[in-house]
């Protein structure tokens, strides 16, 4: 008998990431840009389609998986990370990816976000980031600037925003980074970095919604303003922005300043190291953010490896497995003691 | 794992045989008395009897020492015949403290023994417990035999030797008393001498020290003639088979072990701790070589939604919670009964609304079970009825989720979460196979809302299997295809497909079956821990020639298909249950049918007397 020589399955491509599926976000929604990026990064990834499970909670950006032909669920409002860690712990082998929102992941699901991050489980999450309630058409989120003015909040918000970077810092996710809707080429590759890395990682994702909050990030990503206002952190270089590429950050008395320097960048300059476990400075530049005089940071600040929880747990089944053999349930049924009545 | 014959009781001369027996030992919550009164329980179980338990501890893990609210107790009914509850009134109540004594006389029965630490009476003592005058002086106490000794004295005097300290000398007074009761039921105390030996091998001075204290606690009977006469009550003829004793929550867990073995799935368990059900996930987070994964989630939330998330991976989800939790888990519910995916959420319930009466037994959460979510979202119920009953619902509640692909609720309580019986051992080759929903192979034909023609379950796909990729959620679906859709003919085609699912569960569960006659003037109708009082009530007034039968559903949703024909065959049917009258509003609403009702919510189960009662004005016989 001979044996036919069996041709690999042909490489896969972005149209085998397409589902029949009408797409229904608002024209010009920041949503298909990031629809794209993902569709174009996963048949790169060497990971078979069946593998891959797309989980979201509720919102516009979580309508997601019904666009992705992988397997995927849509779940319920802020629940995607808490359901995403039964999907790793049950088959670690698959490859897993959040889908969420600010008002999704930092507000009704905070609480699944921050232990999904803690527990270091192996999720890839993306929160879209459009600093409005958009599927309800407009209230405020825990994004939204101080003073924001939606229909929730006619007068202003009077509170204060969520950094959704010091968030997840904060939560100790081991990969944390963050990219713009229409920064395509520097999104792909932040996914896929993302998508190399084995534990929990957070992508906040910066997605301007044209109907509720439009502009909502043109200080920073407009065309005429973003090489000035926008820093993109790239390991093992020194923090430079600027048109002319004459702007340096350097950190003095534990708070970063912009330099500014003519001709070889100053050596003082802050030189960006994704793989620091302490989070101090990641702190530091993830805030930098937050200030008018500063630029926004984009890119990956933190990228640190570390045993994942799905990997401990199954090392626990496996060592069980080895000391006591496999689990025999009529032996279980008779442990402790029993008595013959006759 | 060991196993003996029935242990021959040791007759002393002036035994006496009596045919069953109550006693509750009571204590601060530091005192030992879960220990003392399990350790009665196992040797009594190993000597043959019939044994039912009721341990009843406060909410508070240490409550201040000597106080009211600090009691905790241990009932238990030991017998030479077929036992159902844990027993009404104790014949014996051994009371460590004032506070003890306060909280638990009024129960025992008139000329009652009563065995008192006199050691733990004095002033400050009696004021915690709010006596001004010591009980033990007021002849309060004359219509009981009562033995008041000093207990934390002698217990002192037998450790001496060892050298141990005052206070781990003190704590071994529960053995002392221990000793007392094994003397008086001439019990053996080689069980728990082999219990202390693994217990406190480690520590040899401990071990010593409990040990000694058991044996005096006996040497002072012998020598003291204490006790009058001491007592034997036989073995009781039980079914033939082996036997171990086993509490609800830890037959639950061993029924959802045996069910996903039978159907070849991993569990995974997603949990919050919450009282009364924390003990199944210790359990099964101990059952690793099994590849049981138990989840601690970060709350009641993440434990149904990671089990949901493994039930898409293809695992059994299964969640264990009580009332308050089941709350949280209302909108993960709703999304499992649209996904449909299998499912089993225990809700061991205790009493309510709210944080309610945590360590307190109410079986009022079956209307939540029922209707509690938004919308049209039917789920199968079922409910145990004894202790060892978990096991076979548990076994069940994982069978019907993978067979219909649904969520099931199972209902136990705190009662028989943490009660006891003799579990006669079952054999897992006479339990149903259970079938799990796969797809067909050919992913080019597969839709994953397709359904299978009998029970209209949908085929199991999981992440993995080429060729199947899908997508599923919260939103409405087409059937067949389950594409998202609006179109409102659909909606009620779902809608009525959903309902449709469930009710044909009954086809493949057991037809009502009535214990007394199929038919008569009276029949009492239970669930859930119900089951133990109504049965020894009904057994009773049956015995007095009262034309009454007990059906105890454990099947709540749907009904067995022959529920309506076998209420029909008698004039009158009464529910008592621990609740407003829940199963009697289904009841009534399902078959247009007069319904007495007998409610209790006092956090404590019913008695049979209680029981006994209505049944006999129900028949209009005044009270025996």
């Amino acid at each position: 008998m001979s044996t036919a020589i069996q041709n690999p399955p042909p490489p896969l491509t972005k149209k085998d990431f397409a589902t029949d599926q009408e797409v229904r976000w608002c024209p010009g929604c920041g949503d298909y840009a990031i629809l794209n990026a993902v569709q174009t990064v996963f048949p790169n990834l060497g990971i078979p389609r069946e593998k891959f499970v797309i989980v979201s909670g509720i919102g516009c950006s979580s309508r997601f998986p019904y666009y992705m032909n992988t397997f995927g669920f849509h779940t319920i409002h802020g629940r995607a990370p808490a359901v995403a860690t039964g999907v790793k712990l049950t088959n670690p082998e698959l490859s897993v990816w959040v889908v969420t929102g600010d008002g999704d992941g930092l507000s009704i699901g905070g609480n699944h976000l921050i232990h999904a991050m803690r527990r270091n489980v192996d999720l890839k999450v993306l929160l879209f980031n459009n600093r409005i309630y958009g599927l309800t058409k407009g209230q405020a989120s825990p994004t939204s600037e101080l003073g924001k003015k939606t229909k929730s909040s006619p007068f202003g918000t009077a509170e204060q925003p969520f950094n959704p970077l010091s968030v997840a810092l904060g939560a100790g996710a081991r990969f944390v980074a963050r990219s713009v809707d229409i920064f395509a080429p520097h999104l792909r590759s932040v996914l896929e970095a993302a998508a190399k890395h084995r534990g929990s990682a957070f992508i906040e994702i910066f997605q301007n919604c044209n109907i509720f909050n439009d502009h909502a990030f043109d200080p920073w990503t407009e065309k005429a303003v973003r090489d000035d206002r926008v820093v993109t952190l790239e390991h093992g270089k020194p923090l430079i922005f600027g048109k002319e590429r004459n702007l340096g950050i350097r950190v003095t008395d534990f708070r970063p300043e912009v330099v500014r320097f003519e001709g070889e960048p100053p050596k003082d300059l802050l030189v960006w190291d994704e793989t620091r476990t302490d989070t101090t400075l990641a702190h530091m530049i993830a805030q930098m953010g937050d200030r008018a005089d500063m630029p926004m940071p984009v890119g990956i600040l933190r990228n640190v490896q570390e045993e994942t929880f799905e990997s401990r747990v199954h090392a626990q089944l496996r060592d069980a497995v080895a000391r006591q053999g496999p689990g025999d349930i009529a032996k279980l049924i008779r442990a402790g003691e029993i008595w013959d009545v006759k | 794992m060991a196993s003996t014959d029935v242990e021959k009781p040791i007759h002393r001369d002036n035994a006496k045989t009596i045919e069953s027996v109550v006693i509750r030992f009571t204590g601060d919550s530091g005192d030992g008395m879960q220990l003392t009164g399990t350790q009665f329980t196992s040797t009594s179980a190993l000597a043959g009897n019939d044994v039912a338990t009721l341990p009843d501890y406060p909410a508070e893990i240490r409550a201040p020492a000597g106080s009211l609210p600090g009691v905790s107790g241990f009932q238990l009914h030991f017998a030479s015949h077929d036992i159902f509850t844990p027993g009404d009134r104790p014949d014996v109540l051994v009371a460590m403290n004032p506070a003890a004594l306060k909280t638990n006389i009024s129960d025992l029965r008139p000329n009652g023994l009563l065995v008192v630490n006199s050691d733990a009476f004095q002033k400050r003592d009696l004021e915690k417990a709010g006596y001004t005058v010591s009980p033990l002086e007021d002849h309060s106490l004359d219509g009981y035999r009562v033995v008041a000794l000093d207990l934390t004295r002698l217990t002192r005097r037998a450790v001496e030797e060892t050298g141990i300290d005052t206070k781990s000398a003190d704590r071994c007074k529960n053995l002392f008393a221990l000793g007392m009761m094994y003397w008086l039921y001439n019990r053996s105390s080689e069980p728990t001498e082999t219990y202390l030996k693994s217990k406190f091998g480690k520590n040899p001075t401990l071990l010593e020290a409990n040990l000694l204290a058991l044996k005096a606690g006996w040497a002072y009977c012998e020598a003291t003639e204490l006790f009058h006469e001491s007592y034997v009550v036989p073995a009781a003829v039980v079914a033939p088979g082996q036997y171990r004793n086993i509490s609800g929550n830890s037959a639950l867990a061993l029924g959802l072990v045996a069910g996903a073995q039978k159907a070849g799935l991993q569990l995974f368990l997603g949990s919050y701790p919450i009282t009364p059900a924390s003990d199944i996930l210790h359990e099964l987070a101990g059952f690793k070589n099994f590849g049981v994964i138990a989840f601690q989630a970060e709350d009641e939330i993440a434990a149904i939604g990671a089990a949901l998330g493994a039930a898409f991976t293809g695992a059994l989800g299964v969640c264990s919670t009580s009332g308050p939790g089941m709350a949280l888990k209302t909108e993960a519910l709703g999304l499992a009964t649209m996904v449909e995916l299998p499912l089993v959420i225990c809700n061991i319930q205790r009493g309510g609304p709210s944080t309610g009466l945590p360590t307190k037994t109410e079986q009022a959460d079956l209307l939540q079970a029922m209707f509690g979510r938004n919308s049209e979202a039917p789920i199968p119920i079922i409910a145990a009825a004894t202790p060892g009953d978990c096991f076979q619902i548990g076994y069940e509640a994982v069978r019907i989720a993978v067979e219909h692909m649904t969520p099931v609720i199972l209902l136990s309580d705190g009662y028989l979460a943490n009660g006891s019986e003799p579990w006669l051992l079952p054999d897992l080759d006479n339990f149903r196979a259970i079938r799990v929903q796969r797809p067909d192979a050919d992913p080019a034909t597969f839709q994953p809302y397709a359904r299978n023609a009998e029970t209209l379950a949908r085929p199991w796909a999981v992440p993995g299997q080429s060729g199947f990729e899908h997508r599923i959620g919260g939103l409405e679906k087409q059937d067949v295809t389950g594409n998202v859709n609006y179109d409102p003919i659909n909606h009620a085609h779902m809608v009525h497909t959903r309902a449709e699912k469930v009710a044909r569960v009954a086809a493949s569960i057991p037809r009502q079956e009535v214990s007394g006659d199929p038919e008569g003037q009276l029949l009492v109708v239970g669930w859930g821990s119900t089951h133990g009082a109504i049965q020894g009530a009904v057994q009773k007034a049956r015995a007095e020639g009262l034309s009454v039968s007990h059906a105890h559903i454990r099947y709540l949703n749907p009904f067995p298909s022959n529920l309506e024909d076998v209420l029909r065959r008698y004039d009158r049917v009464l529910v008592p249950e621990l609740n407003m009258g829940q199963l009697a509003m289904l009841l009534r609403s399902r078959f247009l049918l007069p319904i007495e009702v007998l409610n209790k919510v006092q956090g404590k189960p019913f008695t049979e007397p209680e029981i006994r009662a209505s049944i006999d004005a129900l028949l209009q016989r005044s009270p025996a």
